[in-house]
């Protein structure tokens, strides 16, 4: 690792007060930004710790209503009983998040903010058309996933929270990568007032994504059966050492029945 | 440099470090505590895990700054001293180790994962929490035998302190 100098931000004034330093980086859970430093594939000379404010912790559920800090972790969000209670979907999806270690430290900020490809929790912020809160502003999911490993935020913008409504149904599966658990296609499904909405990450070329074939057809009917003979097309899907692009496309089809069934289960 | 305060099996250090010094650097280098392993760059093997304040992390992907007011337990001090600790029994026991590069850190993570299952543990919960947890020997067979002995072994010496 490259020299760093570590700052630990008491609130988020401070915090953006550090920012303004060339080149500083925020560090949450560190899961990815610390890998990342030690092969000196980021090499930032100011981190900042933003683990320590108050204001970017904790779940709140109240009626219908979810905000998730951006500092929780996973681990948090996997075993938080109002949060089950209210959206199971997301508690599963952040349990099956890397591995027990990664998840007592990782963040859903952390994880939002870098916009890894194979990242779950994009998939399950664009299918709830859930709201990234910010020092700036507000903006939904749509607009805030930019492409791969990109996203809305400006130099020393901080997520502060992720909020949404909770749907009348909602689902998560994974097919994990057996050697890193990212997913090789993950689908995320909910159903409610507004219509169906089908987010899949670990497979668009440009990061996550919705697949409208799959929400025309759980729109007539939210029944995995209703998938059945569904197709989507492989253009603009990854293809790797994993798996290519067709095997893909039949994955986002095999996933999203999978979350169809665990959200109607 | 970074002053860092903490409370690494039960002793209060202070020290100076590099801001850069991940904390197992500092346990093994620093502290001298090289029971803590690192066995890849990835932060997927797992043989650093550590506690940190009561939870089970890599300690190769975190900076000893980032622990500083925290309190650690390592392999060192998971016992109390008057013997193995009921997680190192059962290894022993079950043969759950070959080489042992890997041990430290399974031990650690089993720790953890015990105490997080009050309720008790099966052998698919078992695989499924040893994800983070990479042997190079075993087959992770035993692994999985030490840990459900040790779970059940837990367990029932709660209901002996109890019903004490
Ligand atoms: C072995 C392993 C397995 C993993 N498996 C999975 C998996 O299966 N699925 C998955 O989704 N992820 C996986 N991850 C990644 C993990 O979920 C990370 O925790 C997550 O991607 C990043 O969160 P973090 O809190 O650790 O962020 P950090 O590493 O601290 O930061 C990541 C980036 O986000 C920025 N940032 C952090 N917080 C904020 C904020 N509040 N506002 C603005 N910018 C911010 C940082 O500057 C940095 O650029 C895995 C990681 C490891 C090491
Ligand atoms: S040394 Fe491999 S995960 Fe820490
Ligand atoms: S016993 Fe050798 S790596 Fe596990």
């Amino acid at each position: 690792m490259y020299s760093v100098t570590y700052h630990r931000a008491a609130s988020l004034s401070d915090a953006a007060k550090l920012a303004k330093k060339d080149e500083a980086k925020f560090l949450s859970g560190g899961m990815t930004l610390i890998p990342a430093m030690k092969t000196r594939l980021a090499a930032p000379p100011d981190v900042i710790d933003l683990t320590h404010i108050a204001e970017l912790k904790g779940i709140t559920v109240s009626g219908k209503s979810v905000t998730i800090g951006a500092a929780t972790t996973h681990a948090e969000v996997a075993n938080n009983a109002k949060l089950k209670a209210a959206c199971p979907a997301i508690c599963h999806l952040a349990s099956h998040i890397g591995d027990p270690h990664v998840r007592h430290r990782g963040t859903i900020g952390g994880s939002i903010a870098n916009n890894d490809p194979a990242a779950d929790y994009p998939a399950a912020l664009l299918a709830l058309d859930a709201t990234i809160v910010t020092t700036k502003r507000e903006l939904a999911a749509e607009k805030f996933f930019k492409g791969l490993f990109e996203t809305a935020l400006k130099d020393g913008e901080i997520v502060k929270a992720v909020r949404f409504t909770v749907p009348a149904k909602a689902g998560y599966a994974k097919f994990p990568n057996p050697a890193s658990r990212y997913a090789m296609t993950g689908v995320f499904v909910a159903s409610g007032k507004e219509g169906v909405r089908a987010a899949v990450t670990g497979a668009g070329d440009d990061g996550v994504f919705r697949s409208r074939p799959i929400e025309a057809a759980l729109a007539r009917n939210f029944e995995a059966a209703a998938l059945e003979g569904v197709s989507v097309p492989s253009d603009g899907l990854m293809s790797d050492l994993h798996a290519s692009a067709e095997y893909r496309a039949n994955l986002v089809v095999v996933m999203a029945k999978r979350a169809v069934m665990a959200a109607t289960g | 440099m970074s002053d860092v305060s903490l409370t690494v099996n039960g002793r209060q250090v202070n020290a100076a470090v590099e801001d850069r010094t991940l904390l197992v650097h500092f346990l093994r280098e620093h502290l001298g505590l090289t029971g803590t392993h690192v066995g890849c760059d990835t932060s997927q093997c797992g043989a650093c895990v550590v506690h940190v304040d009561g939870k089970a992390v890599k300690s190769c992907t975190m900076l000893a700054a980032q622990a500083s007011g925290s309190t650690v337990v390592t392999i060192e001090g998971l016992s109390d001293g008057t013997g193995l600790h009921p997680v190192q029994a059962a290894f022993k026991e079950n043969h759950g180790l070959q080489c042992g590069f890997c041990t430290p850190g399974m031990i650690m993570a089993a720790t953890d994962m015990i105490n997080r299952h009050p309720e008790g543990l099966d052998e698919a919960t078992v695989r499924a929490e040893l994800e983070g947890n990479i042997c190079r020997c075993t087959g992770y067979h035993n692994i999985v035998k030490s840990i459900l002995a040790a779970s059940q072994a837990m367990a029932k010496g709660k209901g002996r302190a109890k019903a004490a």
